[in-house]
């Protein structure tokens, strides 16, 4: 058993719409940025996990070694919803910590195409939606926000307050799809598409591809800790039981268990951590995974938002990468770009949206159905 | 096939449940062991895992909305806005519809307002073969 598993390479394209690209080749380019990065061949790679949801059965992982080097390894192609990319990065991990491998590459890529997520409900009969309500994402998430909205009070300002601040960090994030400050009364006046999540509330469905060399701690001190990053916690959660579970996916539950687990592997808590990139699929997300994070007392996630704590230069900065809202939300890639924006801050090499002397950072991610996926990662030199 | 039986709506959902003499009514499926309940048949309990302990209780008809969202954008044909409720019927039971006889207006749905389930035509909506449904429906109880 390796003691820890290090991140030594991990990059991700700029997100954006390449509709001219196959996916094999957009998973490509992020697997040869990554093993750039980490100063590496895919003759020295071991084996690879690669995450993908939409085309989940078209063997991804083995056409990018078609793109780039068909050397034989044992390739795992998984899918675990919005959790798909965080999921084959941890698949990786395990595989390093268990002794397996002492080098290995785990990519998540996804091409989204526009539109709404969720279906119309239903293979028999009639279509259900719009007549039993609604199952797309913008409503799932808007009543998840309502659930806080009354038990607390959280309104939709507040909401809106977390899009206004996404789209800011991401002016600073090159690599983000959008570069675009939208003021409050901009993310309050979009097109409502399911109260209170306006059309600036929902992520931007992109193509997308970010990967990571992992490798052991052997192979760490040997090919040099001086821009490794140290996986200090890696925990999957499915959701426990809960009494609305049929009609309304829970994201907390498998959260906060997620987190309870992730800050005792790493030994650390919320207080310790200096960036979070969490899973703001919707602005309303992201109010309820302060509490789920334990970022703030529970009920206090608005007072959060308020108080600019989780902006840049705040006392938590929260998706500095500009988030799902505005970096883009390329299912399958998301979970490792999450990875990539918190091991550049420990890095020292986030430019202009660098957290000074960042040491520890925590990413999360929720594939709706549910899947949770958390990871604590700590600057090694 | 008689006519009058060719014209009896189908159920929009299984656990819709329309008795040849009787009001259409929401069926549950309760745990005996450890009292959680499901919508739609099953043999074994998600919560505690028990076997064999599931039996199917007729829903309330009454309950109180838990939460909602206004939709606006939805699939291509689906009209809109509508809300979209989530509801606590009483005895037990979380059910999600369409919540009408509302304005569609954050300011005019309160949670908790006491609503009831009534049963109608699924908006008109018809499978392939031409059959038509009924649907439930939630409005705010009188």
């Amino acid at each position: 058993m390796s003691e820890d598993v290090y991140v030594l390479g991990i990059d991700m394209i700029k997100f954006g719409r390449f509709p001219d690209k196959s996916l094999a080749e957009l998973g490509a380019e992020a697997a040869l940025l990554a093993l750039d990065d980490a100063g590496l061949k895919i003759q020295d790679i071991e084996a690879m996990w690669c995450g993908n949801l939409m085309q989940a059965n078209n063997m991804v992982g083995q056409q990018v070694l078609q793109q780039i080097g068909q050397t034989g390894i044992p390739v795992v192609n998984c899918a675990n919803a919005c959790a798909t990319g965080a999921t084959a990065f941890r698949d990786a991990w395990l595989a390093v910590k268990a002794g397996a491998y002492d080098v290995v590459l785990a990519v998540g890529v996804e091409q989204m195409g526009k539109g709404l997520l969720g279906g119309p409900g239903g293979s028999r009969g009639i279509p259900k939606e719009g007549l039993l309500g609604s199952m797309t994402m913008p409503a799932v998430f808007a009543e998840a926000g309502m659930e806080h909205s009354r038990k607390y009070g959280t309104t939709f300002e507040q909401f809106a307050k977390v899009s206004v601040k996404n789209h800011h960090h991401s002016t600073l994030n090159p690599k983000a799809m959008y570069q675009i400050e939208t003021p409050l009364e901009q993310v309050m006046g979009a097109e409502m598409i399911s109260y209170p999540n306006t059309k600036l509330m929902c992520s931007v469905n992109v193509d997308g591809s970010a990967a990571a060399v992992l490798v052991s701690e052997r192979k760490a001190k040997e090919l040099g800790m001086k821009r490794a990053v140290k996986i200090r916690a890696s925990v999957l959660t499915s959701d426990p039981w809960q009494e609305r579970d049929l009609v309304m996916p829970d994201v907390n539950t498998c959260t906060r268990l997620a987190a309870k687990k992730a800050y005792e592997m790493a030994g650390v808590g919320p207080d310790d951590i200096d960036l979070i990139e969490l899973h703001d699929c919707f602005a309303t997300a992201e109010i309820l995974h302060y509490e789920n994070l334990g970022l703030c007392k529970d009920g206090e996630a608005g007072a959060l938002i308020d108080s600019g704590a989780t902006t840049i230069g705040g006392r938590i900065p929260v998706n500095l990468s500009g988030g799902l809202l505005s970096k883009g939300h390329p299912l399958g890639a998301t979970g490792i770009a999450n990875i990539y924006e918190i091991s550049t801050h420990l890095r020292g090499e986030a430019g202009k949206r660098q957290v000074p002397n960042a040491k520890l950072g925590l990413t999360h991610v929720i594939g709706l159905g549910s899947a949770c996926a958390i990871h604590i990662l700590e600057k090694a030199a | 096939m008689s006519e009058a039986a060719a014209a009896k709506p189908r159920p929009a959902v299984d656990f819709l449940k329309i008795p040849e003499n009787g009001d259409p009514y929401l069926e549950g499926h309760k745990c005996k062991a450890c009292g959680s309940m499901y919508l739609g048949e099953r043999t074994t309990c998600a919560k505690c895992g028990a076997r064999g302990q599931i039996e199917a209780v007729k829903l309330s008809n009454k309950g109180k909305l838990y939460v909602f969202s206004i939709v606006y954008r939805s699939f291509p044909g689906i009209q809109t806005p509508y809300v979209s409720a989530i509801v606590d019927l009483d005895g037990g039971g979380t059910v999600k519809g369409n919540l009408i006889g509302v304005e569609p207006d954050p300011k005019k749905i309160s949670f908790g307002m006491p609503v009831e389930v009534v049963y109608k035509d699924a908006l008109g909506r018809k499978d392939r073969e031409g059959n038509s449904y009924l649907s439930y429906f939630f409005q705010p109880a009188s």
